[in-house]
């Protein structure tokens, strides 16, 4: 079900001219209100009357986290202390916390996104939601909570933790969406073969997960174990919360976001340059409703790409594709910048091929060199030598196809590469720089 | 007449083989012949044992990446062009070997040779329209 036919199915130019008067209107505002904007504008030598069109945007200079913690806690609210009805924090694993403000507005807005979001995975009035988000300062409880209430469905605010307890509301109360991170769904799925109540038996439609980056692995897992469709849903605290960009439960394919109140841009980390559409990067933010914490061009650090092809859906709404990573585990080799998880998704279309890998960067002779070890799976294995080396060189041709780098594969044994989320294990960069 | 050879992946690690070996003793596994293909980066071990069964179920269990392929046995004469002789009735027929590697126990006064074919019931009817015996897999395992 689309929640705002008009809106998420309008035409683009009628879109993209909403997006330039809204966007004119925030940089008006910001720098009026916003001592840091106006510094930056300034410095940049570009002002709010000077955007006249939407590719004008990327004259102004980026909003980094880093300028987010140097105005803790309220420098980057741009309306009055008595205007703002609601605090969230996001913690700061490493120093101050990020602290963003919301007008009643803006929370109607949010809960408006969020409506959209759930009815875009699957979820109408009448619905039961097990809301399995934390409520507190993390943004995702009360962002999915407003959301299914402006939907009109009923709402369990069940939070995180105590697990067995939930389990009992999830057999009783006969909750039809679950939402919640996706490795709690995984969970909340043994927690409940232990209680003896099997997951498939419940009544589950749809689950709306999001809040870490998860695999289309995690994806079938999930689907499997709780016998529902498992959508995929963005945002982040900085920008509103949950409710930034949502699957439609329709493809499945890419995340829309909601255009009509931001404005994606894809860069290239290092450069800062605007790629075209298509091509991986860092995603980059500009709101254009909010009241209280506008951001104008935050790098968000997660990595994806946008896509422009129409969706089955009928929403006009770009698309983005599934968080592949942060920015922070960008390699420059040969000054090609390569993600690990662009190297996994080229590993994971090789049949044969185990989705553990292990990269290797060196630098021999000033030039940088890529190994990346590969896990020999049963289906890969061969008893001849000529074989293997042909799956290696596979392997090979697909990555200097895809990525533009040589990279010496080497076939490993199985379960010999550690098992592991972080880039630590996965990345071993051997150059000092 | 084809017999069962197990393949067994590995990387070029030292003590990687006595690590198989030791598996397959544990399992009460008797190794009949051996023969190690190997590049600078990885091998493949192939071998020829009692059990077969026995022995991937061991390796499996180990967490080898293993495999079985059919290969045959053919008794070579002891003398002077005895292999050239098989090899050369095998390139008249357009058979082409993959590898092959030497069995350790003889038959009779004959050698044995392990053979790994693409055309594998093409191999066998070349082969036995010439007499050159096949040994069959049963038979192999426990000479
Ligand atoms: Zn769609």
């Amino acid at each position: 079900m689309i929640f705002d036919i008009e809106y998420e199915t309008m035409p683009r130019e009628a879109l993209e001219s909403i997006q330039l008067r809204r966007l004119q209107t925030t940089l008006s505002r910001v720098y009026a209100t916003v001592p840091f904007y106006r510094k930056k504008f300034d410095e940049a030598g570009v002002l709010p009357g000077d955007v006249k069109s939407l590719d004008d945007l990327r004259r102004l200079p980026f909003t980094m986290k880093q300028d987010l913690r140097d105005n803790y806690p309220f420098g980057m609210f741009a309306v009055p202390m008595e205007n703002v009805v609601r605090i969230h924090a996001s913690s700061g694993t490493t120093g101050k916390p990020t602290v963003v403000g919301y007008t009643a507005r803006d929370i109607n807005t949010w809960a408006e996104l969020m409506a959209r979001s759930l009815a875009s995975g699957g979820a109408s009035r009448g619905d039961i939601i097990h809301n399995a988000y934390g409520y507190g300062l993390f943004t995702g409880g009360l962002g999915a909570h407003y959301g299914a209430e402006k939907l009109g469905a009923s709402v369990i605010p069940v939070s995180g933790g105590n697990t067995k307890r939930q389990v009992i509301i999830m057999r009783d109360f006969g909750p039809t969406i679950l939402t919640c991170t996706p490795s709690y769904a995984l969970h909340l799925a043994e927690a409940a073969e232990e209680e003896g109540v099997s997951f498939r038996d419940l009544k589950f439609k749809s689950g709306i997960f999001g809040a870490e980056p998860w695999t289309e692995d995690m994806r079938h897992e999930i689907e499997n174990k709780l016998g529902l469709t498992a959508i995929d849903v963005y945002g982040l605290s900085e920008i509103i919360g949950p409710g930034v960009a949502i699957e439609c439960h329709e493809a499945q394919n890419g995340l829309h976001i909601f255009e009509d109140h931001f404005i994606p841009e894809i860069i290239d980390p290092e450069t800062g340059e605007v790629l075209p559409y298509g091509e991986t990067g860092e995603l980059v933010i500009t709101s254009l409703t909010k009241e209280a914490f506008p951001v104008i061009r935050y790098r968000t650090r997660d990595v994806t790409s946008l896509n422009v092809e129409p969706c089955i859906c009928g929403r006009t709404h770009y698309r983005m594709s599934k968080i592949s990573g942060r920015t922070d585990d960008m390699l420059i080799i040969r000054g090609v910048n390569v993600f690990p998880s662009q190297i996994e998704s080229v590993l994971m279309q090789i049949e044969g091929v185990e989705p553990h890998y292990q990269l290797i960067v060196d630098r021999e002779e000033n030039l940088d060199t890529l190994t990346v070890f590969v896990e020999v799976s049963k289906e890969a294995f061969s008893d001849e030598v000529k074989g293997l080396q042909q799956f290696a060189q596979t392997i090979e041709k697909e990555i200097r196809e895809y990525l533009g780098i040589s990279a010496k594969v080497k076939l490993a044994e199985p379960k010999s590469i550690e098992r592991s989320q972080g880039k630590a294990a996965r990345v071993i960069d051997n150059r000092s720089f | 007449m084809k017999a069962e050879q197990i393949s067994i992946f590995l990387e070029n690690k030292a003590g990687r083989i006595s690590e198989v070996t030791g598996i397959l003793a544990e399992a009460g596994v008797n190794i009949r012949a051996l023969s190690l293909a190997d590049t600078t980066d990885f091998g493949v071990l192939r071998l020829i044992v009692d059990d077969n069964a026995k022995a991937e179920e061991a390796m499996k269990a180990a967490g080898f990446t293993v495999r079985i392929t059919h290969v045959i046995a053919v008794e070579v004469d002891d003398r002077p062009g005895g292999l050239h002789y098989i090899l050369d009735t095998l390139t008249q027929a357009n058979i082409n070997v993959e590898y092959m590697y030497a069995f350790v126990q003889q038959s009779g006064d004959k050698a044995i040779m392990i053979f790994r074919f693409d055309q594998l019931e093409q191999a066998i009817s070349v082969l036995e329209k010439h007499n050159i015996t096949v040994i069959s897999g049963s038979k192999l395992y426990t000479m």
